[in-house]
């Protein structure tokens, strides 16, 4: 197995983190902050293997808490939901056409923020939730389907670009040639 | 599709997780704190750009524009050390006289600045992560703010980087008084659906319920609780409304300071 794409992921989600934190466009102009870990894990649970669902759920939920109020731990169980659930169905899924990408992103990006609020909820967390929370629920989820094919098309041509290519197996044999004319 | 092994790590995670949601809130703290201490060399890039963009911002200015800044900022330093000689007696008669009176002696604010590294990545919290610690004389529960009023407190330090939890969040409760005399009405202010529905803005919670506010009274900071001092600016009001059948009433507090675009705070130490 090689570790390289795993290297990849938690590269990106570490970025992706950071970014949510020090950026405020979306913020300031949908007045909700998207969530790329979602999308991130959809990519991650339709490519890679088992144990790199666990360490982008453990890794992406811990580095996610650190810079928020949410207690530590609490993104951690939804994202590997997510990863486990699709990972357990992928063999179904179609993972390169796009309406499948967007309706998984969307739907990671709409579980997420449900999940974590149910354990903030029963950790006894009181976050700050009304009716505009459906809006910030909506451009997750929208955000998340958005970020999806993205991923899946960066980290599909990273993969191109660095790995060794697989040797495609050709049908034709030269002693089974069938040779016309005189010779 | 899982393996018994797969299962071991899952089961692993789990209690990992649920151990780590246990932790008591000083260790929970720490914790966050080391953790999002990885990010520290992309927070220093972070503000080398910023640092950087500006510096060229500001060789861009003219000669001509620089020049014309620098006298009005020696006039405006020339009026503010007027200002501030005539601060300095009433200050030293006000001292005198709660002698006099026997009231406790007022001290002056000890302020630090701070820079706003990092905001709240969750929906449903506000709160932001400067680059001031305990190095610097931080501790939990000190009041943070800008010039133009209160905007926080803060939640939990660390050796370099604090984190502070911002009006408007569940988990900042503070005392404020109408009018900022101390014999004002005084009421709480909570996050409640106006912190939700609109930025920079918070609901005050009336204790005497009785309704004597008006629209643009300015709102402060009461001293009661021991985290705030008093006299800390928060906004003003914008309207009232009356809450539990009349018994009560709320207010709705239009803040002072731009929770939304804060590049730096003052941190005011014990």
């Amino acid at each position: 197995m090689s570790w390289r794409p795993t290297i990849f992921v938690l590269a990106a989600a570490f970025l992706a983190v950071f970014l949510q934190a020090s950026l405020g466009f979306f913020r300031n102009l949908l007045g909700a902050q998207l969530d790329v870990l979602p999308a991130l894990m959809v990519y991650t649970a339709l490519t890679l293997g088992f144990t790199t669902i666990v360490l982008l759920a453990l890794c992406g939920g811990l580095w996610f808490d650190s810079l928020s109020l949410n207690p530590l731990g609490a993104s951690v169980l939804p994202l590997l939901l997510i990863g486990l659930v699709i990972y357990r169905s992928r063999d179904l899924l179609m993972r390169e056409h796009l309406p499948a990408q967007l309706i998984l992103g969307a739907a990671a990006g709409a579980v997420q923020p449900l999940g974590t609020l149910f354990i903030l909820l029963n950790a006894h967390s009181r976050p700050s939730l009304g009716w505009v929370s459906l809006w910030y629920w909506l451009v997750m989820a929208a955000g998340s389907a958005a970020v999806t094919p993205v991923c899946f098309l960066f980290f599909d041509r990273l993969r191109r670009a660095l790995e060794y290519q697989l040797v495609t197996q050709n049908s034709f044999r030269p002693d089974r040639e069938i040779k016309r004319g005189r010779s | 599709m899982l393996k018994k092994s797969h299962y071991i790590i899952l089961i692993f995670v789990v209690l990992l997780v649920l151990l780590l949601l246990q932790l008591p809130g000083e260790t929970m703290g720490k914790l966050k704190l080391a953790i999002s201490g990885l990010f520290l060399p992309l927070f220093g890039l972070s503000s080398s750009t910023h640092q950087w963009l500006g510096e060229a911002k500001d060789a861009l200015i003219p000669r001509r524009e620089l020049l014309r800044q620098i006298d009005q900022l020696r006039l405006d330093n020339q009026q503010l050390q007027l200002r501030l000689q005539q601060d300095a007696q009433l200050s030293n008669e006000n001292s005198r006289l709660r002698a006099e009176v026997g009231w406790e002696r007022q001290t002056r604010w000890r302020v630090v600045l701070a820079r706003v590294i990092a905001r709240e990545p969750a929906n449903w919290w506000r709160s932001l992560e400067i680059d001031r610690g305990l190095r610097d004389g931080l501790r939990t529960n000190l009041a943070v703010l800008t010039t133009n009023g209160l905007v926080g407190r803060v939640q939990s330090v660390g050796q370099t980087r604090s984190q502070v939890v911002l009006l408007g969040d569940p988990n900042l409760r503070v005392a404020a008084v109408i009018g900022g005399s101390a014999d004002g009405e005084t009421g709480i202010i909570a996050a409640n659906a106006s912190a939700l529905q609109e930025e920079g803005m918070v609901d005050l919670d009336l204790l005497s319920g009785a309704n004597l506010v008006r629209p643009g009274q300015s709102v402060a900071t009461w001293g009661a609780g021991g985290v705030f001092p008093a006299g800390i600016p928060i906004g003003k009001i914008v309207d009232t409304r009356p809450k539990e059948f009349g018994l009560s009433t709320e207010a709705r507090v239009k803040l002072a300071a731009n929770l939304g675009a804060l590049e730096e705070v003052w941190v005011m130490l014990p």
